[in-house]
């Protein structure tokens, strides 16, 4: 287990308040201006040494990020914009990040717009999380009252202004160009890529965009050097990272632990063990709902960390754990799944948003047993059709755990949905098309 | 995607009060001159405020006006978020979550209650019209489930029988306590907690 003076997020569980004089106590804001004047260099290349990877899903290295930006300012501004629309199912990781340690972002925000040269920082919230936006908003407030933030920034001489835009409720929105359109006030829909958001993004200028979690550790990443994040967790999949672990499990929870830590310490040491015992676990979800799933057996010895669940055909993402035991229908949870992406589809392209529709409803109908034997087989050739085929990666998130779902439990819905397609049983139906097809004599 | 559809009875008319029409500027301020249109979502919620919880036609077209954009593109930003309400909602608008990790924990026994309790159909008003509920995708507090939102609070870790006395308290025009009904005050372990024990203890 980490040890506790390894914990970036000292206040997860609020024991010593967000204000910011216990906050300061915490070691916040202490010399940010020192780290400040090392210069911009020193900040990336002590990122890049960390190893950082985006804590929001995708896992891209943050310190090559931030290197993107632009040298010299233009005559276009930087702005840096903060992904906060947390909303992938079985995640609640950046809400506690906003209430207990709202300090720690806004500090990672001086110094992440102090490494890209932005003068604005906008922070993208999602709409429900409207009473823990303005804890932040407070926790902004006060930063701007003790000239933390503003004009000459904690004496660093960057100017930074910080706003809070809120969404309304759109899961696409937490894809980083559909949150750019959404904060230039139109729909949510993803921009093709390239361009890239760091050389054209907000208002066709150079943005970079980071999850809560990420800027967040940034601040002590600097304070204790890049080489002791990278000395948590293993090559590549460095330092800490908060694990949500919700579903059947006797205590769910948030916890920060080191990268690396097996799967079945995380559920039976922090989060009580799953109910009914161990052997009642039926598979778990990694990641957040987009990850494909992971069947019991391999549990036991599962590693979390991005490249050991790559190597399982699943993914760490947003490390939003869901625990499903064996007295709930896997079926049923997936078809769930899959309306939730028929719903937050953003309409933008075909194969998506047609595609969620079909694998909900064959899903739904999977889970009654009503579906055909070769359904099966088409509707792993619909996520097929989705995957790859879309503007953004939602076409992948909606799929891929459909395609857990066939590739560790086809088994369990072959059971269920036995009976032969119309066709087969030889049924004299006039407007089926293929009727020609039964004919023997042919 | 989801179908939403304005209401069939539109007010003729819609203005922002005072109140409102200060807010808005402060929201324009935020962003850069001749970017107006980034406020359209604030001050659609704005609207919703002002007008009980709901936004008619006339205040989309007003605040096209406002922001010199033109109403339709409104309009597509209106219908396409699903926060904003385009028909008449209770003035305690229960949203519970029926996402796959609020479910397995029981999510479905808190729609039953609120099919007891408020109406037999989602996004109808109660008899007293001062209450309606709907299911909605994943609300962000998942180790906090089965949860549900009322208004703009959270209430957390519920059952069948939490969630009637809730509905039973907003039915009578009382607004309960947010957050746990477990009693957490965030979301650590329940009597399971191993790390960071000398802060629990200090």
């Amino acid at each position: 287990m980490l040890k506790d003076q390894d914990r970036i997020f000292q206040n997860l569980y609020n024991d010593l308040g967000p204000d910011i004089a216990s906050s300061q106590k915490r070691g916040d804001w202490i010399n940010t201006k020192d780290l400040t004047s090392k210069g911009r260099d020193w900040i990336i290349n002590e990122i890049k040494d960390s190893q950082l990877r985006g804590r929001g899903g995708a896992g891209f290295p943050t310190g090559l990020k931030w290197s993107f930006a632009p040298k010299e300012l233009g005559s276009r501004p930087h702005y840096l914009v903060i992904n906060g629309d947390e909303s992938e199912p079985g995640t609640c990781k950046d809400r506690d990040i906003l209430r207990f340690e709202p300090h720690k972002l806004i500090e990672g925000c001086l110094l992440a717009s102090y490494a890209v040269q932005a003068h604005v920082c906008y922070i993208y919230i999602r709409g429900e999380y409207f009473v823990d936006g303005q804890k932040l908003q407070a926790a902004i407030d006060e930063a701007y009252e003790k000239n933390l933030i503003g004009k000459n920034a904690a004496g660093t001489g960057w100017d930074l202004d910080i706003y809070i835009h809120y969404g309304a409720g759109a899961y696409i929105c937490g894809e980083e160009t559909a949150l750019l359109e959404s904060i230039e006030g139109k729909k949510g829909q993803p921009r093709l890529k390239p361009p890239f958001p760091a050389l054209i993004g907000l208002y066709g200028c150079p943005t970079i965009i980071n999850n809560v979690e990420t800027i967040a550790v940034v601040p002590t990443i600097l304070r204790r050097g890049g080489k002791w994040f990278a000395s948590l967790g293993r090559e590549k999949n460095t330092g800490t990272k908060i694990f949500c672990i919700s579903g059947n499990v006797n205590n769910p929870c948030n916890v920060e632990e080191e990268m690396n830590i097996p799967l079945k310490e995380l559920i039976e040491v922090h989060a009580g063990g799953v109910i009914g015992g161990w052997d009642n676990l039926q598979a778990v979800i990694p990641g957040g709902s987009s990850m494909p799933l992971i069947p019991k057996e391999k549990c036991e010895t599962l590693t979390m960390d991005f490249d050991s669940l790559m190597a399982e055909k699943s993914g760490l993402g947003t490390a939003g754990i869901v625990v499903i035991n064996k007295d709930q229908d896997i079926i049923k949870c997936m078809a769930r799944i899959a309306r939730f992406y028929k719903h937050e589809s953003c309409g933008q392209c075909t194969p998506c948003r047609e595609g969620s529709g079909w694998m909900w409803r064959m899903l739904e109908r999977m889970a009654k047993g009503e579906a055909s034997r070769d359904e099966i087989d088409m509707l792993g050739d619909v996520t097929n059709q989705i995957a790859g085929h879309t503007i953004c990666a939602f076409g992948e998130g909606s799929s891929w755990p459909v395609q857990g779902l066939l590739r560790h439990f086809s088994k369990e819905i072959k059971k269920r949905n036995k009976f032969d397609p119309i066709i087969k049983e030889q049924k004299d139906i006039p407007y089926l098309v293929d009727q020609h097809l039964l004919d023997k004599n042919a | 995607m989801s179908l939403r559809r304005p209401a069939k009875n539109q007010p003729e008319n819609f203005e922002f009060n005072s109140s409102s029409l200060e807010a808005a500027n402060q929201i324009i301020s935020k962003y850069p001159k001749g970017k107006k249109q980034s406020a359209v979502m604030a001050l659609l919620y704005i609207a919703q405020k002002q007008n009980n919880n709901w936004i008619p036609l006339a205040a989309m077209k007003y605040i096209g006006k406002f922001l010199d954009m033109p109403y339709i593109k409104v309009y597509e930003v209106a219908t396409f978020y699903t926060m904003y309400n385009l028909a008449p909602v209770g003035k305690y608008f229960v949203q519970v979550c029926t996402t796959t990790p609020c479910m397995i924990r029981g999510a479905y026994k808190l729609v039953e209650a609120c099919k007891e309790k408020i109406t037999e159909n989602e996004s109808e008003l109660s008899r007293d019209k001062s209450c309606s509920w709907m299911e909605v995708e994943c609300l962000g507090a998942c180790v906090n489930a089965p949860m549900m939102q009322i208004n703009d609070d959270y209430y957390e870790d519920l059952d069948k029988e939490k969630t009637l006395k809730i509905l039973d308290k907003i039915l009578n025009g009382e607004t309960p306590k947010p957050g746990s009904y477990r009693g957490r005050i965030n979301n650590e372990p329940e009597n399971n907690r191993k790390t960071l024990m000398d802060l629990k203890n200090a």
